[in-house]
C-alpha cells in the first residue's frame, strides 16, 4: 500500500469517528496552543519592552529613598526623603550626566467645572521632560520664573486633557487641582500605556516648587531621575551616586543603604524574570498536555485496534504484510496528532492575536515555532501510536478473524 | 515466483502434515499426518464432525497457519520455507478467502470492500475501481456498489465477499463454511455461483462445509475425523 492510500484511509477513519477523534486530540490541541501562545506573546512582550526602553533610553537611573523592590520589606516608610539639595549635589559632583530631574508626585483631583478626574500630580523641573522623553503637543514647558517662584501653572497629559477639556484647546485656560487654581501652559504628546500597563498620559505636571509648597506642604523630593551621557557606563555612575548619597545621608560603613539606585537593566531583569517564570510555567503546562494528549492517543488507538480486530484479521488474510498494518495504525495516530497540532496552532495564533491586543504588545508570528509545534505533535503521534500499531501488526490472523 | 500449473496438474500437495496445539498434557493433535493432493481447477469439499481438523487444514492451505510437521507445496513453492511476508505476498497474489462470518469492513461500501485486496497489490485507484465493479457485476451486485454491508442482506453480503475473494483472479479460493450463515435458498445461490467460477474461470476451490447438499456440488469430498482423512469420494 502506498503511503498516500494509507493517509487517505487514516483520514477517513478519523473523520468517521469525529467526536472521539476530537476528544482524543484535545490534549495535543491544548499543549500546542499553549506553546504557540507562550512563544508568540512572550516575544511580543520582549519586543515591546525593548522598544519602550530604547524610547526611554537605557541610560536612565532612578534614585529613590528606601530599599529597592528586591530588598526585605520593600520601600521603608521610615527612610528619610530626598531634598532638592540632593539632586543638586548629584548634578554637581557626579561626572557624565546629561540631566538630573528631581520629582515628587501624589494622587489628586483635577477639576474643571463639573468635570473631574483622579489623576497623578507630578512636581518636576524641566529636566524631567528631557529624561522621560516627553514631547509637547501644544503650548510650552515651564519657564524659569514659574519654576523658581512656584507659580500655579501646569502641563496636561492627553488623558486628563481629553477628560476635562474634550476637543477644546486648554492652553491659557484655568482649572483646579484640588482647591488650587492652575493655568494650563502646555499639553503633552501621548505616550500610551507603559510596559507595565499604566496609562502614562493620565498625569498633570506642575513645577516642583509649586508641588512642594501648595500641594505636599513639605520640601521632599520623592524620586531623582538621572540621565547618563551616551557612552558613559551606567554602572559607574550608579556607584558614584551610591557613594555620594551614603555620604550625604551619613550611612556608616557596613550599614545598609536606606535608598536605592535602579537602572533600566534592573527593571528589565525584573520583567524578564517574571516572563521566565511564566514561560517555565506554561512550558510545564504544555509538556503535561502533550504527554496527556499522547496517552489519550495511545488509549484511543488501543481501543480502535481491539474494535477492529476482525478488520485487521481480514486485511492480513487477504495479503497485507505486518508492516503495512503497522503503518496503517501508526499513520492514523500521527494524522490524529498532527490534526490536533494544526488545530492547536490555529487556536494558539488566534488567541495570541487577541491576547496581544488585550495586553498591548505587538503580535509576532514565529514560523519556526509553528513548524516545531507541528513536527512535535507528529512525533507525539509516532511515540504513542507505535505500541497500539505494533499490537495490531502482531495479531494472529486466524484468531483475529474469529474475534467477536 | 510461482509457475502457473495447467488445468489438471497438481497444484497443492500436503505430505504428512501434522498440527499440534498446546503444550505438555493439554496437547491437541488437530491434524495427524495428512496427505492430500489437489489439482488445478478442482472443486474440493471438506467434510467431517466438529473438531475433526477441517478449519485447521484450510488455514494451513491458506498459509495463515503453518504445520508443526510435514510439508506443503503450492505449485512449485515449498511454503514452509517462506517467511511471513512472503506468505502474505503469496496470499495476496494467488489465494482468495471466503469466511463464514463474511468479514466485510462495515461502514465501507461494497465497492471499497471488493477493492481491498487490490490495494495491497499496489494497483492504481482507477484500475481497482474497474476490476471491483466487474467483480460485483459478476456476482449480480452492480447496483449495490455504494451500499455498506449493513444495508445488504446476508446473501448479498456473502456475494460481496465472493467478489472480494475473486476480484484478483486467484488460483485458489478457500472457503470455510461459506453457507454457514445462510438459509437454503441463499446457500444454493452462493454454491451455483462458486460452481460457475470454478467452471468458467478454472479457479480451484477448497470448501469446508457441514452440509452434504453443499458438498454435493464439489468434484471430491474429503472426510475428516480426529485429525486424519478418513475417506475421499
Ligand atoms: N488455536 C487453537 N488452540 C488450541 N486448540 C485448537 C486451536 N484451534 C483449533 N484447535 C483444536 O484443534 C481441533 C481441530 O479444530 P478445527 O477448528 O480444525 O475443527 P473443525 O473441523 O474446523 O471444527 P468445526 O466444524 O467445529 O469448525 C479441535 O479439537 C480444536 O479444539
Ligand atoms: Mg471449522
Amino acid at each position: 500500500m502506498i503511503l498516500w492510500e494509507i493517509y487517505l484511509l487514516a483520514q477517513r477513519t478519523i473523520l468517521r469517528n469525529a467526536l472521539r477523534s476530537s476528544l482524543t486530540m484535545l490534549g495535543i490541541v491544548i499543549g500546542v496552543g499553549a506553546v504557540i501562545i507562550m512563544v508568540t506573546l512572550g516575544s511580543g512582550a520582549t519586543v515591546k519592552v525593548t522598544q519602550d526602553i530604547s524610547k526611554l533610553g537605557s541610560d536612565i537611573l532612578y534614585v529613590r529613598p528606601g530599599l529597592g523592590p528586591h530588598g526585605p520589606g520593600g520601600v521603608r516608610a521610615a527612610s528619610k526623603p530626598f531634598e532638592l539639595a540632593d539632586a543638586r549635589a548629584i548634578e554637581n559632583s557626579v561626572a557624565g550626566l546629561r540631566a538630573v530631574a528631581p520629582t515628587a508626585d501624589t494622587a489628586g483631583q483635577a477639576i474643571l467645572g463639573s468635570a473631574n478626574r483622579s489623576t497623578t500630580i507630578s512636581g518636576v523641573t524641566n529636566a524631567y521632560f528631557t529624561v522621560q522623553g516627553w514631547q509637547l503637543a501644544d503650548g510650552r514647558f515651564f519657564n524659569d520664573a514659574e519654576l523658581k517662584a512656584g507659580k500655579s501653572v501646569c502641563v496636561l497629559g492627553q488623558t486628563v486633557q481629553k477628560e476635562l477639556f474634550g476637543t477644546v484647546s486648554p492652553i491659557g485656560k484655568a482649572m483646579r487641582v484640588g482647591k488650587i487654581s492652575f493655568k494650563v501652559v502646555g499639553t503633552l504628546q501621548s505616550k500610551g500605556a507603559s510596559t507595565f500597563g499604566q496609562d502614562q498620559d493620565d498625569v498633570i505636571v506642575i513645577p516642583l516648587r509649586t508641588f512642594q509648597r501648595r500641594i505636599a506642604g513639605n520640601t521632599d523630593v520623592r524620586n531623582i531621575i538621572v540621565s547618563v551621557e551616551p557612552g558613559v557606563s551606567t554602572q559607574a555612575v550608579k556607584t558614584d551616586i551610591e557613594g555620594l548619597m551614603r555620604e550625604r545621608r551619613m550611612i556608616k560603613a557596613g550599614q545598609d543603604d536606606d535608598f536605592h539606585v535602579r537602572d533600566m537593566k534592573e527593571i528589565i531583569d525584573t520583567f524578564t524574570s517574571t516572563t521566565t517564570i511564566m514561560t517555565a510555567l506554561l512550558s510545564a503546562v504544555a509538556g503535561v498536555s502533550l504527554l496527556v494528549g499522547g496517552i489519550g492517543i495511545m488509549n484511543t488507538m488501543m481501543v480502535s485496534v481491539t474494535e477492529r480486530t476482525r478488520e485487521i484479521g481480514t486485511r492480513l488474510a487477504i495479503g497485507a504484510m505486518r508492516e503495512e498494518v503497522l503503518l496503517q495504525f501508526l499513520v492514523e495516530a500521527v494524522v490524529l496528532a498532527a490534526f490536533g497540532g494544526i488545530l492547536g496552532i490555529l487556536l494558539g495564533l488566534g488567541a495570541s492575536v487577541l491576547g496581544a491586543r488585550l495586553i498591548g504588545v505587538p503580535f509576532i508570528f514565529k514560523p519556526g515555532i509553528v513548524a516545531l509545534a507541528f513536527f512535535f505533535s507528529g512525533a507525539v503521534g509516532i511515540a504513542f501510536g507505535y505500541l497500539p500499531a505494533q499490537k495490531a501488526a502482531q495479531l494472529d490472523p486466524i484468531e483475529a478473524l474469529r474475534y467477536e | 515466483m510461482i509457475a502457473t500449473a495447467a488445468r489438471g496438474e497438481d497444484l497443492i500437495e500436503l505430505r504428512g502434515v501434522t498440527k499440534i496445539y498446546g503444550e505438555g498434557q493439554a496437547t491437541v493433535r488437530a491434524l495427524d499426518g495428512i496427505d492430500l493432493t489437489i489439482r488445478q481447477g478442482e472443486f474440493v469439499a471438506m467434510m467431517g464432525p466438529s473438531g475433526s481438523g477441517k478449519s485447521t487444514c484450510l488455514n494451513i492451505l491458506g498459509c495463515l497457519d503453518s504445520p508443526s510437521q510435514g510439508s506443503y507445496r503450492f505449485a512449485d513453492v515449498q511454503v514452509e520455507h517462506l517467511s511471513l511476508d512472503q506468505r502474505a505476498v503469496l496470499r495476496r497474489n494467488f489465494l482468495g478467502f471466503i469466511f463464514q462470518g463474511f468479514n466485510l469492513l462495515n461502514r465501507t461500501s461494497a465497492l471499497e470492500n471488493v477493492e481491498l485486496p487490490l490495494i495491497y497489490r499496489r494497483m492504481t485507484a482507477r484500475k481497482r475501481r474497474e476490476l471491483a465493479m466487474r467483480a460485483l457485476a459478476d456476482v449480480g451486485l452492480a447496483d449495490w456498489a455504494d451500499h455498506t454491508p449493513s444495508e445488504l442482506s446476508g446473501g448479498q453480503q456473502q456475494r460481496v465477499a465472493i467478489a472480494r475473494a475473486l476480484v484478483g483472479r486467484p488460483k485458489v479460493l478457500l472457503a470455510d463454511e461459506p453457507t454457514g450463515n445462510l438459509d437454503s435458498a441463499r446457500s444454493k445461490e452462493v454454491m451455483e455461483m462458486l460452481v460457475e467460477f470454478n467452471q468458467r474461470q478454472g479457479i480451484t476451490i477448497v470448501m469446508v462445509t457441514h452440509e452434504p447438499d453443499m458438498a454435493a456440488y464439489a468434484h471430491r469430498q474429503i472426510q475428516f475425523r480426529d485429525g486424519i482423512i478418513e475417506a475421499i469420494q
